[in-house]
């Protein structure tokens, strides 16, 4: 380098100012204003979502939007840490079942108002159940943009080989099928896979029976309810009967080879698995894996309401122009477009009618379990009891705790989880 | 200016940053472990009730927490003495005359503490695997059976350990190669004068020259077994049934996944008094060799 040292001193004096404005910046990134609308996205949302505002940016030429993009795996922190350092963006994808903890911490901007004003958000285009995951204590904090749920995977050629030409519809009838398909394949394989480390199937069983899943409004666990005791039943029968290994995904190393090697016929997942099964799978078994909705206890059954919303935060200084993009990314023919980029199934049904959804043969079964989605407890603490639930249901498949003891335990556990929600429930009651 | 306060303010710029960055936060976790600090806590500072020692009472009746002290305390007392004894055979049959291609055997031996434990990890669920695994196939030409590593709560344990093992001992077999070659070689041949064989010279030239650096050895070895987080982390996620949760695998799930950042400080101070508590019960006990 041969910078000479005048250069060098005015160089290192340009960046000491640059630095002190940085740090300027930094501390009054609040008051000031560049005009641009901070979108945050996640994963491969984030990353096709600059393609679909190329339309917006042209209907609103004053309006810049810049997205940044946030890995999954650290974005329900990022979400956190930016609430706690007061740098919340404008707008933000987040997953469904993390509004209530953002309700919680009044981060989010209440929608209803701008929704009855809208003439292109219709309430009545979105999956009910779906919508219901938005509604936090009776205000609607976000509108959902793609939508997932669980359904059946399962193997068309080895349960035509037990001799079922048709997924099942109950559980009397699902429970038939897997023993006559472990007959089939044998004692090294099984007939359903249910992953220990997985919480979702049971709960989406749980649902199934109508009742709720907490109680008194959130403040207690509801396990020592008669529908739990039926699932956990049911669940726990397809270790006892080997028709499910006990293992978790850890053992399983390769979902995919397993599944083409006819180790499991049956395994519920959720619509990013279509791609997955499309790509991973051999040529070969393509035309023997199909979707189908979930079995209920008599007759066709509920499944988790999942998926994306869209939220505006409350310390936003753009609400209207938030809710600006948040309309148009809600427009049926944008819904279409995202679903062609990233093949997330649209919240809008009217975005269903795309030729290339309609006639996808995996997706019907999600179709029609749309339809039949409830959410979880929306409390900011569900997801931590739906943890307790999965570690003490393995403790009860490993033979380390009596089945009869699971409820009471899961309850104490539970309860024990909310007691801070119960206090602050209690002191809002008292104001 | 007195030389002392001349001294103070040559220290003060690293002082400050010491105050800032350790000592501050140090004490706010402190202050944190007596609270109830959580999600709710983050919305308003009227959220969090003062609970005094509470946190600290009910991680001790909690299971879960008696079991992560065991987990990690299993890691170290087997994962330490294992650990060591690997570095120095390494190092021993490095430092042999009779070696050949010593400096690719020092490279390709250190090399898996220099590789990505998150790469490492995909490679070990395969070798561990209960069906196609290499590990269950060497077992069964000795009639063994498949052992379930990964996934039975008696094994994943010590799955975690071999990996570990694996991972980490070039590390110190570097360190105790260094010793090895600063070992004078009159000494040796002096024991051989005497007679000595070298199971003897073993005994009786290696292992007291080499001491001091064993004893820094294990100090640092153990220090670092307390912490293990990572491998079970990327392994097993604490499963199969709670087996390899550990301490510090506690700590961040109770602070980072479910944001309970009081009772998670509690269990930081905990760990830490651990920590102390071996640290000071070794030195005492290899005060003596280290001297001798």
């Amino acid at each position: 380098m041969s910078r000479a040292p005048s250069d060098t001193a005015l160089w290192s004096r340009r960046s000491l100012l640059q630095a002190a404005a940085g740090l300027c910046a930094a501390a009054c990134a609040r008051r000031e204003d560049d005009g641009v609308l901070r979108f945050w996205a996640m994963g491969r949302e984030g990353e096709v979502a600059a393609q679909l505002l190329g339309a917006f940016q042209r209907e609103n030429p004053g309006l810049r939007v810049r997205v940044e993009q946030l890995p999954w795996s650290a974005a329900h922190e990022k979400l956190l840490t930016a609430f706690a350092g007061d740098a919340t963006p404008d707008i933000a994808q987040m997953g469904n079942t993390w509004l209530p903890e953002l309700v919680a911490l009044e981060a989010l901007e209440p929608l209803d108002a701008r929704i009855r004003g809208s003439g292109q958000v219709d309430l009545g285009d979105y999956h009910p159940g779906v919508l219901d995951t938005n509604l936090v204590d009776g205000g609607q904090y976000g509108v959902p943009w793609y939508v997932d749920t669980r359904v059946l995977f399962y193997r068309r050629d080895l349960l035509a080989r037990a001799g079922y030409a048709e997924p099942p519809r109950d559980w009397d009838e699902w429970t038939r099928m897997l023993f006559a398909i472990k007959q089939q394949v044998g004692p090294e394989r099984y007939a359903l896979l249910l992953p220990l480390n997985e919480y979702e199937p049971m709960v989406a069983l749980w649902l199934q029976q109508g009742e709720p899943l907490l109680r008194d409004g959130g403040r207690f666990g509801n396990f020592r309810s008669p529908g739990f005791a039926r699932t956990l039943q049911f669940y726990l029968s397809m270790f006892q009967r080997r028709l499910a290994p006990g293992i978790s995904h850890n053992e399983v190393a390769n979902l995919w080879n397993e599944f083409a090697r006819g180790y499991f016929s049956f395994y519920i997942s959720g619509p990013w698995q279509m791609g997955e099964f499309r790509r991973r799978l051999p040529p070969a078994l393509q035309s023997a894996w199909m979707t189908a909705p979930l079995p209920g206890p008599t007759g066709p059954g509920a499944s988790i309401a999942g998926g994306s919303s869209l939220a505006i935060f409350r310390r936003s200084g753009r609400k209207a122009a938030a809710w600006k993009l948040l309309e148009f990314l809600s427009r049926p023919q944008v819904q279409r477009q995202f679903y062609g980029l990233t093949g997330d199934l649209p919240a809008r049904r009217s975005a269903w009618a795309d030729p290339a959804l309609a006639q996808d043969p995996h997706a019907r079964a999600f179709r029609d379990q749309l339809e039949r989605v409830r959410p979880v407890p929306k409390v900011p603490e569900w997801e931590r009891i739906a943890t307790e639930l999965r570690l003490v249901v393995e403790k009860v498949v490993r033979g380390e705790l009596p089945a009869g003891a699971a409820a009471a335990e899961l309850d104490e556990r539970a309860d024990r989880i909310l007691e801070k929600r119960r206090w602050m429930l209690d002191r809002r009651a008292q104001r | 200016m007195k030389p002392a306060r001349a001294g103070w303010l040559f220290a003060a710029p690293a002082l400050l940053a010491i105050a800032v960055f350790f000592v501050v936060p140090v004490a706010a976790a402190l202050l944190m472990s007596a609270t109830d600090f959580d999600i709710y806590g983050l919305a308003s500072l009227r959220n969090v009730r003062f609970i005094g020692l509470e946190n600290y009472l009910q991680l001790l009746q909690r299971p879960l927490f008696w079991r992560a002290l065991f987990n990690t305390l299993f890691f170290v007392v087997v994962g330490v003495p294992l650990s060591i004894a690997v570095s120095l055979g390494t190092a021993l049959l490095l430092h042999s005359r009779l070696a050949r291609f010593k400096g690719f055997f020092r490279t390709a031996l250190f090399s898996p503490v220099v590789t990505t434990l998150a790469a490492v990890a995909v490679v070990w669920v395969f070798l561990l695997h209960t069906r196609y695994g290499l590990l269950n196939y060497a077992l069964s030409w000795i009639g063994l059976h498949p052992i379930d590593w990964l996934g039975n709560p008696h094994w994943a344990m010590p799955a975690i350990v071999l990996l570990s093992v694996w991972k980490n001992f070039g590390y110190n077999m570097i360190i105790l190669l260094a010793g090895l070659q600063a070992i004078p070689g009159h000494l040796y041949e002096a024991a051989q004068l005497d007679g000595a064989g070298s199971g003897a010279m073993f005994r009786h030239v290696t292992v007291p020259s080499l001491a001091p650096m064993l004893v820094m050895v294990s100090v640092l070895t153990m220090a670092g077994h307390f912490q293990l987080f990572a491998e079970p982390y990327v392994m097993t996620q604490g499963g199969p049934a709670e087996r390899t949760v550990t301490v510090l695998y506690l700590m961040y799930e109770d602070g980072f996944k479910w944001w309970s950042l009081g009772s998670a400080s509690s269990v930081a101070f905990v760990l830490f008094a651990f920590m102390l508590g071996f640290s000071l019960l070794q030195t005492r006990l290899t005060r003596g060799v280290a001297a001798a």
